[in-house]
């Protein structure tokens, strides 16, 4: 069970790192703010990108069965895999085929979501993340807090003490300039001397069989060309229909994720190269299910772009790790709950319903309303704490009924002035637990309406 | 095969009525008066360099810009690098390549970005192992947007093909822009004017 209020209570006991988180991440919403604020046409692509999502949606088994031809008539190989265990057990079925030792991995929420890394080094495979961000939380043995910036919770400091301790740079070092040259110096020897690459997919075309995925340093590359075995793993719901749809897709990524134009690289993969061999594995693990929930499906479109998290008032000021998912933040509350609703019903709960998340969203999805309809969900299931289940029961009482609110409104005027604190804030009054009641109005606006307008006969 | 045909059979019962597939031709382009500009302007601000050069000053500007480079490679006639691509194997061996050339089949305005297939770079790691990359460019081919990228090249024509957008690089590390990440550590677009 994950307790998002308390992890989020938990994060905020350093308030200057709290600050800092949330500055961080505004300021990367910022520059998405004015790239796209660059493209007159921004709201129309936008509309676009979410129109091109629904139609695939809607014939996901054609574009897959497309994809899969097309891909295997250009010598890829590709696997299904219903779940998290399949996935696993066929990279290490393909991986074990040719003997590999130790792989090179680019960054793919999909291989987090299925914990790949600790199954294949239960099983004797060496695994080296190669996104600098990801390889510092590999190496600090923690985990991803962002989807897009791994490492946005860790301070310079900090990846100087791990670099320090992992691979040998200065003690006390923190300059971004030589940790980052360090890490490449360490990880091209890891590209060099490995055995096999695994990347994710952002996007996969069902037109051409092929595959395309996008990063800023170059290492998904780095990995893939070096090796002669590359597994790709992706969602199903990666599919795009044809290749002319990428130039929406990539307008809208990398300005909603970074305020980037484009990512750095955007690699398009169609072949193997002469005598190597290029898996993709499509991965269901829950994905139909949340296809066959109305009220859900729009989060199948989510393309990973980070942007709902750096706008999110309670991420921001939360952490990624306060979700206890592998995806956090506003998007990650919305595809949480689909897969284990018991586990993580109070993540519909860590937000302020401000609808931010779905105005950022690159491809339209409702992510505000979803919240909202998790938490009905979570409700008529019983995962709703017997406190707040009292204190909803009783509001809806107040606000039913005109006339006991109107009763309850003047009773409370006067007896917050006399009320004392340790009532307000007591342990028992969540409430009142970091909020300072307002000075009590001596008239409600009905009665003063009533006096000044209607009473006046205006 | 199991999981294949519960997955399809999935899909099937959980997916949601069909839903028409909109046209990329609806959307009203933002117009970009002048292209060449443009993609200079971007180029240097994604942290490139742009120089603009007649056709046969190629080998010329690349010595002249790495005059300590002493691997260098090309995938174009117009320089002579001292490393043979078609003699190498195993890719691993351009580990010291210092510098890549190549041409590039089109740059888009909008993002600052060239267009390099697999015919172009010969190897597929060469442009990324390398520690910089010269990119030869025909201000001709320059195109607007994406939209208009995608329109001009076949994208399953070659086993390989991707979109270079500025050097290698991360902001990993608090935010903080550091190039060279595992890529090239700088990208030079070598424009060729069209006379």
């Amino acid at each position: 069970m994950v307790n998002h209020a308390k992890n989020a209570e938990a994060f905020n006991q350093d308030e200057a790192r709290t600050n800092w988180h949330d500055e961080t991440l505004w300021f990367v919403r910022e520059k998405r703010d004015k790239a796209s604020g660059q493209i007159p046409e921004w709201e129309a692509l936008r509309e676009l990108a979410s129109g091109i999502k629904d139609h695939t949606l809607s014939k996901l088994d054609v574009y897959l069965e497309e994809f899969e031809k097309k891909a295997t008539e250009n010598g890829i190989k590709v696997h299904w895999a219903v779940d998290a265990q399949a996935h696993n057990e066929k990279v290490f079925e393909i991986l074990s085929d040719h003997g590999v030792k130790r792989i090179v991995k680019s960054k793919s929420m999909l291989t987090e979501e299925c914990h790949l890394n600790p199954y294949l080094e239960e099983k004797g495979i060496e695994v080296v993340d190669t996104d600098l961000g990801e390889r510092i939380v590999q190496l600090a043995e923690d985990t991803p807090s962002h989807i897009v910036l791994p490492a946005i919770h860790l301070k310079k400091e900090e990846v100087g003490e791990v670099f320090h301790n992992r691979i040998g740079t200065d003690k006390g070092a923190s300059d971004p300039y030589y940790l980052t040259e360090a890490a490449r110096q360490h990880l091209r020897q890891q590209f060099l001397t490995a055995d096999a690459a695994i990347t994710g997919v952002n996007f996969a075309i069902a037109e051409t069989g092929g595959i395309v995925i996008c990063t800023n340093e170059g290492n998904a590359d780095m990995g893939v060309h070096t090796q002669n075995v590359h597994i790709a793993c992706m969602g199903i719901e990666k599919i795009i229909p044809r290749a002319e749809h990428l130039g929406v897709f990539l307008r809208l990524l990398a300005r909603s994720a970074t305020g980037q134009h484009l990512t750095v690289y955007t690699s398009h993969l169609h072949k193997p190269k002469e005598g190597s061999e290029l898996h993709v594995i499509l991965v269901d693990n829950g994905r139909t299910e949340q296809l066959g929930r109305p009220d859900f499906r729009n989060s199948l479109k989510c393309i990973r772009c980070g942007a709902c998290m750096n706008t999110c008032p309670i991420y921001r000021r939360s952490g990624g790790h306060s979700y206890g998912s592998t995806i956090p933040g506003p998007i990650g509350a919305i595809l949480s709950p689909g897969y284990d609703l018991e586990k993580y019903s109070s993540l519909p709960f860590a937000s302020t319903l401000c609808g931010s998340c779905s105005d950022v969203c690159p491809v339209k999805i409702d992510i505000h309303t979803q919240l909202y309809k998790w938490r009905q969900v979570a409700g008529a299931e019983g995962h709703i704490a017997g406190s707040k289940k009292r204190a909803m029961r009783f509001m809806g009482m107040v606000f039913g009924s005109p006339h006991f609110y109107r009763k309850v409104g003047r009773l409370m005027r006067r007896a917050a002035r006399f009320m004392p604190n340790k009532w307000i804030y007591n342990r028992r009054n969540v409430w009142g637990k970091s909020r300072e009641i307002p000075p009590m109005p001596k008239e409600s606006f009905r009665d003063w309406y009533m006096k000044n307008r209607l009473g006046n006969g205006k | 095969m199991e999981s294949r045909s519960t997955i399809l059979a999935a899909v099937r019962a959980n997916k949601p009525g069909e839903v028409a597939l909109p046209s990329i031709r609806t959307i009203e382009r933002n117009e970009i008066s002048n292209c060449t500009d443009t993609f200079k302007n971007l180029v240097q601000a994604i942290g490139g360099k742009v120089e603009e050069i007649q056709y046969n000053e190629v080998q010329e500007t690349v010595e002249r810009l790495f005059p300590d480079a002493k691997y260098t490679a090309s995938g174009t006639k117009r320089y002579k690098g001292t490393i043979q691509l078609e003699h190498i194997t195993d890719p691993k061996a351009l580990e010291n390549l210092d510098v890549f050339v190549c041409r590039g089949l089109l740059g888009v305005a909008e993002n600052g970005a060239v267009w390099l297939p697999e015919s172009a770079i010969v190897h597929r790691v060469a442009p990324f192992i390398t520690q910089h990359m010269v990119v030869v460019l025909n201000e001709s081919t320059i195109l607007e947007d994406m939209h208009a990228a995608y329109d001009e090249i076949d994208v399953a024509e070659y086993g390989f093909g991707f979109f270079m957008a500025g050097p290698s690089k991360t902001a990993d590390i608090e935010q903080s822009l550091v190039h060279g990440a595992h890529g090239p550590r700088s990208l030079t677009v070598l424009l060729l004017k069209t006379l």
